[in-house]
Parts: structure tokens; sequence; C-alpha cells
């Protein structure tokens, strides 16, 4: 074996260790830390796949934000919990079932990736030749804001939807309030101090992703996770308080992006040649023009994900 | 045996480890960390199909990329609203497995909202 | 493009609740009803603007998003089938959003906004717009999408009202639909792979009956059924459609399953044409008459009228899958194929109205008696005359008693079934009209029980209402009546027959 093969199946056998840890943990918590050791090495496996968007985007949700998510969870669920559940042990049969089930969908997939088509078929080529009429530089950008622009924007409306799901789950008197406990500032704590000093490095990180994401991997998405971890991290430290779900400019600032996105769109009915086509010449900088709102949406709507549905009523 | 293929081996690995932890466990938090494994073998299947698609100058296939991208995203708005919805429950019930399938068959009465 | 022109319609036709939901969210308070009920005309005259268009040309509608043509770009196109499940879903989404209005209302001395009404609104929007997404998409990925939007949508519908149960079982509902989503995206992957497309017209001509394709044509199978809660996969369904809200159960059961049924119908016959698949399609139907006997005998043992309703669901859905092996091989018999095609896709449009009409019926009579129990409405016949009458007119459909929608749908699916050699499908057929008979009639013979004093209605009751709900049902009757030549608009751009054979 090479040794660029060696580090690949290094990585396969210990990703998968890690996946099965996290599957077959005894308690929740250690479940989650798994889980997040596990985003991270996926991230440098997709490194690996010459994949460097999807690598920041997965690092960023999968490692970073996904894992503050769960862990908060699992705080909130061990105070909550009447009784731990080891009283409900799978029965052997089950375990059974769903091992052969699982071996049987894995071997079906492995014999599939065992067999590539040939010749492989690839739209490399065509994202390649239509560049220039999107003047980016960065194909994976292309699909998402010009090819398959109608992905991401239906995706922006997803998560619009997932949030209101969330919100929707308070009680009735709390609703228009703000999400989440008070957090109180603790003086010289760790968390304090981070909280202090890495937003404005995110921020610059942030911009400079999102900025550099038309030429370079990059972009609205990795960015857009970057500066809601940097946001989730000031909540959580307490130097920033949850905004009321109520309040019309936090509604304005997450639907901008998507409504952004879809003016832009619409226009295209009438300069361009059909909906969400770009007129000539003018790509890059609409492209440009509604990464920065998206990526602001992004954030707000991915740090208000985490946050949850409000706890505290609302003030007045 | 490329490296694509070790990976694309590894998501397969990765889906049977998901589906089992899926099926099996009956708490509702570690269905949620199971289910996100199961994505993230799917994705890496999309990812080494890119990644066999290289050409004209690229690493990788660029329309697979970027479906993996909206796929995080959208799995993670999943994650988020599943996660939600069982802090939910187990502050309203005090227990965070589901309930066996047959719902209660007689109930308090009570008016449509 | 003068061709393209119409096409944009199909752009409206997701675009529209979409600014809806926009608009609600940023308006927010008493404004989001407001914004529901104007895009309700909007929506019906888009989808009625397809549907003519589609039956005038009797050509599919397509449009290109962004001037990028497939495989590289996303289309929208809307053939017969979809036209049809637009129209039907824009005159219920309108008929169930007037009705809800009187349940979500906000409070006038209270808040600014309220949590219920301003979710309900934002949601009903989204889940139009997932659904005509879901009719108009012609990419697979646009599809899980558009199947994502759907759940995020209808999830929180059912935990609407914040109880306990409810909660569990939407829980449990996003779990399934997960499952499903994944299973769906994990098959699309391996058809990427084998063919560099995800666009269904182009899959169409590629496919080719190998190893990869047929696992991957299993996995979104079966991602599917979950979401369309197919015997054995029907678990979640009973309770979440039950604790919803009247009018999100009546969303649920009429038009957010028949979502993945209809994608199922894309993947095997419009993706997929050319793949033999004769005794995968018996399994399904098999599943189907499972479902039909199952779900049929659980709702004759409901104590409960709205688990009533919803094992009916199990139950009717199952006739869904009949059309399978009916349709299946097209070219060998086109007739009784066409004939199978009509029946499947008319019994999920009559279903969708009569289930809507039957689970708003049973939101009434509830808000009437106050309670859910089978057992305690006596009396309910004299006090709610016309909305026993409409619940009487849905059973008349689900049973398949002429001369109603479902009549005509299960008579097609039964004549195909003759036509085509598989008589055991028949025998399926008339077997569920008999089960589904036993838990209508059970109901009815209760409602007209008299009870010692009259029945006084613990709430009042609009007659508006009661109105809309007989409409409903009056209108899933009326389907049954419309001259059988008006349904040759559902065999508009089938992919599967050979192109000589289109009407």
């Amino acid at each position: 074996m090479t040794p660029p093969l060696a580090l690949d199946a290094g990585l396969a056998v210990l990703v998968l260790a890690v996946a099965a840890s996290t599957i077959a943990a005894r308690g929740t918590f250690a479940s989650v830390i798994g889980f997040v050791t596990y985003g991270l090495l996926l991230a440098l496996a997709w490194v690996r796949l010459s994949a460097v968007d999807v690598a920041l985007t997965e690092a960023a949700i999968g490692g970073g934000v996904t894992g503050v998510l769960l862990l908060t969870a699992s705080a909130r669920l061990r105070r909550a919990e009447k009784s731990p559940a080891p009283a409900e042990h799978p029965g052997l049969v089950l375990r059974v079932t769903a091992a052969i089930l699982s071996t049987l969908v894995a071997a079906g997939l492995a014999a599939v990736v065992l067999m590539p088509a040939s010749p492989v078929p690839t739209l490399a080529p065509a994202a390649m030749a239509n560049l220039p009429a999107t003047g980016l530089g960065n194909p994976v950008a292309a699909v998402l804001l010009a090819y398959r622009a109608w992905d991401t924007l239906l995706e922006k409306v997803v998560l619009l939807l997932a949030l209101l799901g969330v919100w929707s789950l308070a009680p009735d008197l709390l609703w228009g309030g703000r999400p989440g406990p008070r957090h109180l500032v603790r003086q010289e704590s760790p968390l304090t101090l981070l909280a202090q000093f890495l937003p404005p490095v995110g921020i610059v990180v942030s911009i400079y992703l999102v900025w550099n994401g038309a030429t370079a991997p990059g972009g609205a998405f990795p960015g857009g996770t970057i500066l809601a971890a940097m946001w989730i991290l000031v909540m959580q430290a307490g130097l920033a308080d949850a905004p009321a779900v109520g309040s019309r400019t936090l509604r304005i600032v997450l639907v901008a992006g998507a409504a952004l996105f879809l003016a832009v769109g619409l226009a295209g009915f009438v300069v361009a040649d059909a909906f969400l086509a770009y007129p000539a010449g003018y790509a890059k900088p609409l492209i440009v023009a509604i990464e920065i709102p998206l990526t602001l949406s992004i954030a707000a709507t991915l740090g208000l994900l985490v946050a949850g549905p409000p706890a505290r009523a609302p003030e007045a | 045996m490329t490296s694509a293929t070790l990976y694309g081996l590894m998501g397969a690995g990765l889906v049977g480890l998901g589906l089992y932890g899926l099926v099996v466990y009956p708490h509702a938090l570690r269905k949620i960390l199971a289910f996100n494994v199961l994505g993230g073998g799917v994705f890496l299947l999309f990812g080494v199909i890119a990644r066999r698609g290289a050409s004209s100058g690229l690493g990788g296939d660029p329309v697979p990329q970027a479906l993996v991208i909206t796929g995080i995203v959208v799995a993670f708005s999943a994650t988020a609203l599943a996660v939600a919805l069982v802090v939910r429950l187990v502050e309203e019930t005090g227990m965070a497995a589901l309930p066996s399938d047959d719902p209660p068959a007689e109930r308090a009465p009570r008016t449509e909202p | 493009m003068i061709q393209q022109s119409p096409g944009y319609l199909l752009v409206l036709a997701t675009v529209l609740p979409v600014l809806g939901v926009m608009l609600s969210l940023t308006l927010g308070g008493r404004r989001a009803e407001r914004v529901a009920l104007m895009t309700m005309p909007a929506g019906l005259a888009v989808a009625g603007a397809i549907f003519a268009c589609v039956l005038a040309t009797r050509r599919p509608l397509l449009y290109v998003v962004g001037a990028w043509a497939a495989p590289l770009g996303v289309s929208l196109r809307a053939d017969g089938i979809s036209a049809a499940m637009l129209l039907t879903t824009a005159v219920l989404m309108c008929a169930i959003g007037l009705f809800a209005r009187a349940d979500f209302r906000t409070p006038r001395p209270g808040p600014r906004e309220a949590r219920a009404p301003l979710a309900f609104w934002t949601l009903l929007l989204g889940v139009w717009g997932a659904l005509n997404a879901v009719f108009v998409g012609n990419d697979l990925f646009n599809l899980y999408v558009a199947l994502e939007l759907l759940t995020f949508g209808a999830v929180p519908l059912v935990s609407l009202d914040g109880r306990a149960e409810t909660l569990a079982a939407a829980l449990r509902y996003l779990l399934f639909a997960l499952v499903g989503s994944v299973l769906y995206l994990l098959g699309s992957a391996l058809l990427y792979g084998a063919y560099g497309t995800l666009d269904v017209v182009l899959l169409s001509s590629r496919v080719r009956a190998d190893t990869a394709t047929e696992v991957a044509v299993a996995l979104m199978t079966v991602g599917l059924l979950a979401k369309t809660a197919l015997f054995p996969l029907h678990l979640w369904l009973p309770p979440a459609h039950a604790g919803a809200p009247t009018a999100a159960s009546a969303v649920l059961s009429a038009l957010v399953v028949k979502a993945s049924f209809f994608l199922i119908v894309r993947l095997w016959f419009s993706v997929m044409p050319a793949l033999p698949i004769l005794p995968a399609a018996q399994v399904l139907a098999a599943l189907g008459a499972a479902a039909i006997v199952f779900g049929s005998v659980l709702a004759i043992r409901q104590t409960r009228l709205k688990l009533l309703i919803a094992y009916s669901t199990v139950a009717q859905i199952g006739y869904l899958f009949l059309m399978f092996p009916l349709v299946a091989g097209a070219a060998a018999a086109p007739g009784a194929s066409s004939a199978a095609w009509t029946g499947g896709m008319l019994q999920a449009i009559s279903h969708a109205c009569a289930k809507a009409a039957m689970f708003m019926a049973a939101g009434l009579i509830a808000l009437a008696v106050g309670h859910d129990r089978i057992a305690g409405l006596a009396g309910v016949g004299r006090a709610l005359p016309m909305t026993v009458f409409a619940f009487g007119l849905s059973g008349l459909t689900l049973m398949g008693v002429p001369p109603s929608g479902g009549f005509l749908a299960k008579w097609l699916l039964l004549t195909a079934a003759i036509d085509r050699g598989q008589w055991w499908w028949a025998l399926v057929v008339v077997a569920g009209g008999m089960f589904t008979g036993a838990y209508v009639f059970r109901v009815l013979a209760r409602t007209v029980t008299r009870p010692g004093e009259r029945l006084v209605p613990s709430a009042p009751v609009a007659r508006g209402r009661e109105a809309l709900v007989l409409a409903l049902a009056l209108l899933s009757v009326v389907l049954g009546v419309l001259p059988f030549a008006s349904f040759g608009v559902l065999q508009i751009g089938r992919l599967d027959l050979p192109p000589g054979l289109l009407r």
C-alpha cells in the first residue's frame, strides 16, 4: 500500500470505530462526544476526497454546530428525565434482525461501490464549460448559486420552516419571548474569555470565506455557519442575550436572504432569459450581492435553531 | 483499490451502522445520532461518486459536492427540529423513549381547539 | 421563448406559497391569516391555469429554471397527473383554509401575535408550496428538498396543541419521515453514480436494468413507502393524523401522504419505465391488500372517531398500490394499463376530497358533543344533519358505492385486474369495500340513535362550516359522475407508454 492509501485506510477505520462507539456508547453524553469527534474526522475524509467546500461545511455544521445542539440537549435531558433508560435494553430478536438488515444494506452498497460504472458519468466538463458565463471561479459555488439555484432557494425555505417548527413547540404563554435561559456572565471563566476573543477572529474568517467563496472553496454556507457559531458562543457565555422570537427586526433578518434571492430570481423573468437566470455580465455581482444577506440569514437561522424554542415570557 | 473506493466502503459501513442504531436503540436522542451517522454515510457515497467524476482539471464533479452541502444543511435542520421535539417531550413526560405503538383506547374527553 | 411562456406558471405554483410563508413570518400577528387567505385564490388560479394549459395542448408543460438545461440545471415539468394533483391540492387548501378560520383566529383582546395561529397559517402555506414542488419537480434531488420541506411543514402541525401524545406522535412521524428521505437520497446517489443525471426525463431514456439501478429503486421505494405509511410501515400515521388539529388532519391525510405516493408512481413509471417490474409490483400490491384488510379491521375496533378515520386512511392507501401491477408493462395491455392508471390516480383524488371532508365533519361533531367517542354520538344526526350527511357521502366514496369518485376508481381497478388476468386484486377491491362499509355504518348508526332528550351542542357550529364540509363531500361524489373522457387528461405525458399509444 502506498503511504497515502495507508493514511486513507487508517482514517476510514478510525471513522468507523468512532461511529460505532457513538452508536453503542453507554450514556448519551459519551455518544454526543463521540459524534463531535466523528464529525471532525469526517471533515478530514472530505479533504482527502478533494471536496474542500464540503469539508468546510461538514466541519462547521457537522462537527461544530450540531455538537453544541446535541450537548445542550443532552444536558437538558439529564435534568428532566425521570429515570435513565438502561431499563430499556433492546431484545435479542430486534438486535439480530437489525444486524441482518444493516449488513444486507451495507453489503449491497459496498458491492455497488466496488463496481463503478465505466466510463464514470460526470458533469464536471459541463460545469467547467459554463463557468465563464457565471463569472465565478469556484464550480461548487456555480452549482449552488447558478446552475441549481432553485435547490438553494428551496433549502432556505426549508431552514425557515424548521425554525418555525422549533418555535411552535413553546407553550402559548411564552410565545414571542427569548429562547433559552438567561446565561450569566462568569468572570474569569474560560468560556467568557473565549467568547471575548474568538468572535472577532470568527467574523473575519467568515467574511473571508464568503468573499473568497466565489473563486476558491468557501461560500455562504460555511461562512454563515461560522458566524452562527460565534453568535452561539457569545450567547452561551452571557455576553449577549438571545433576541425575542416575536421581534420584527429578527424576522426580517431571517427572511431577507431568501427574499432577496427570490427577488433576483423573479427579476430574471424580465431582464434575463428565465426565472433564476442572470443577465449576461451581471452574474458575478448579483451572485455576490445575494450571498451577503444569505450569509446573515443562514447565521441567524442556524444560531436560533440551536437556541431552541422561546423559554422566557415576552417583556411587556 | 483507490482511496475513493476505500471511502466508499467506509460510507457503506456508516450506512449500516446508522441503520442498526436507528432500529435498535429506543432512546430518541440516540436515534437522532444514528440518523446523522446514516446521513453522513449517504453523503460520503455522493462524495465518492464526485471524486470518481474528476475531470477537466477539477478534483471532483462539483454537482454531487454541491448536493452534499445542501444535504448537510437540511440534515442539520432536521436534527434541530427532532432534538427540540425530544427535549419538549421529555420536559412534558419525563421519558425519552417513544411510547409503545397502539395509542391508548380511552382518554379523557377533549373538545377540539 | 413562446413555447415556454406558460411554463412560468410552474414556477409560480411553488413561489406563491413560498412568498406567502415569508410574508406571513415577517408581517406576523393577525396578518398571517390574511396572507394565507389572499394566497389561496391566487394559488387556485395558477393551478387552474396549469390544468387548462395541459388539457388544451395535450402535452406536458415544461420549464427550464435559470435557462441552464438539464443535466446540469434543473427543470420543472407538469404532466397530466401533476396538473390534476395541483388542482386538487389548490381546491382542498382553499376549503381547509376557509374551514380553519374559526379555529385559528388570533384573539382580539390579547397579544399582537399568538403561537398557534401564526404557526398554523405559515406551516399550511409551507406545506402547499412543498406539495406543488413535488408535483412539478423533474429532478430527483429537487424532489428530495421538496420532500424535506413537506416534512418540516407537516410535523409541527401534528404537535400544534402541545399535548404529550401529539409531541410523541410528531416525533415518531419525523423519525419515519427522515429515514424515508435519507433512503430516497441514497437511491438518488446511486442513480447519479450510474447515469450522471438526476433529471427524470433524461433518466427515463438512459436507465438500464443493472444492480446499481435495482438497489437504488428498492431503497427509494422503501423510503417513500415509509412516508406514505403503507403496511407494515404505517405505525406512525394513526396517532399523528388523529392527534393533529382538525384542519391539519385533513391536510395530512388528504394531501401529504399522497405526495410520496405520487413520487413512487413517478419513480416506477417515469424514471424507469424500461425496468421489468412486475414481480416487485405484485409485492407492492400485496402489501396494499394487507393494508386494506389490516387498516379496516383496526378501524372497526376503534372507540374514538378521529382514530377510526386515521386507520381508514391506512386502509385506503392500500388501494393506491393495487394500481402498480396493473399499470406495469403498459406496452402489452395499453387499454387495461390506462384504466388502472386512471383508477389509481382517481382513487388518490377522490380519497383526498372525501377524507378531508370526513376529518372536518369529525371536527364539527366533536365541537358539538364536546368529545370524540363514537359511543357517545347519539343525537348528532339531528343536531348537525348537514355534517352527518357529508360524513355519509364521504363514506360512500371510501366504500366504492356508485355514483362516487371512489366507485369509479375501484371499478376501473377491478376491470383492469380482470382484463390483465390478475383477478385476485378484483377480490381484494370487493372485500375492501365490505370492510369499509362496516366501519362507516358503525359511525352513521350511532349518530342516528335517538337519545332520551334532544342533544344540546356544547359549542355553536357555524352553518358555513357545515356547508363547506358538505361541498367537499359532494365533490368527491361528483368526480364519479364526470364523463369518462374527461379523465383522458391523466394520461398526458406518460413516459411508460410507447409514444404512438398516447391518446
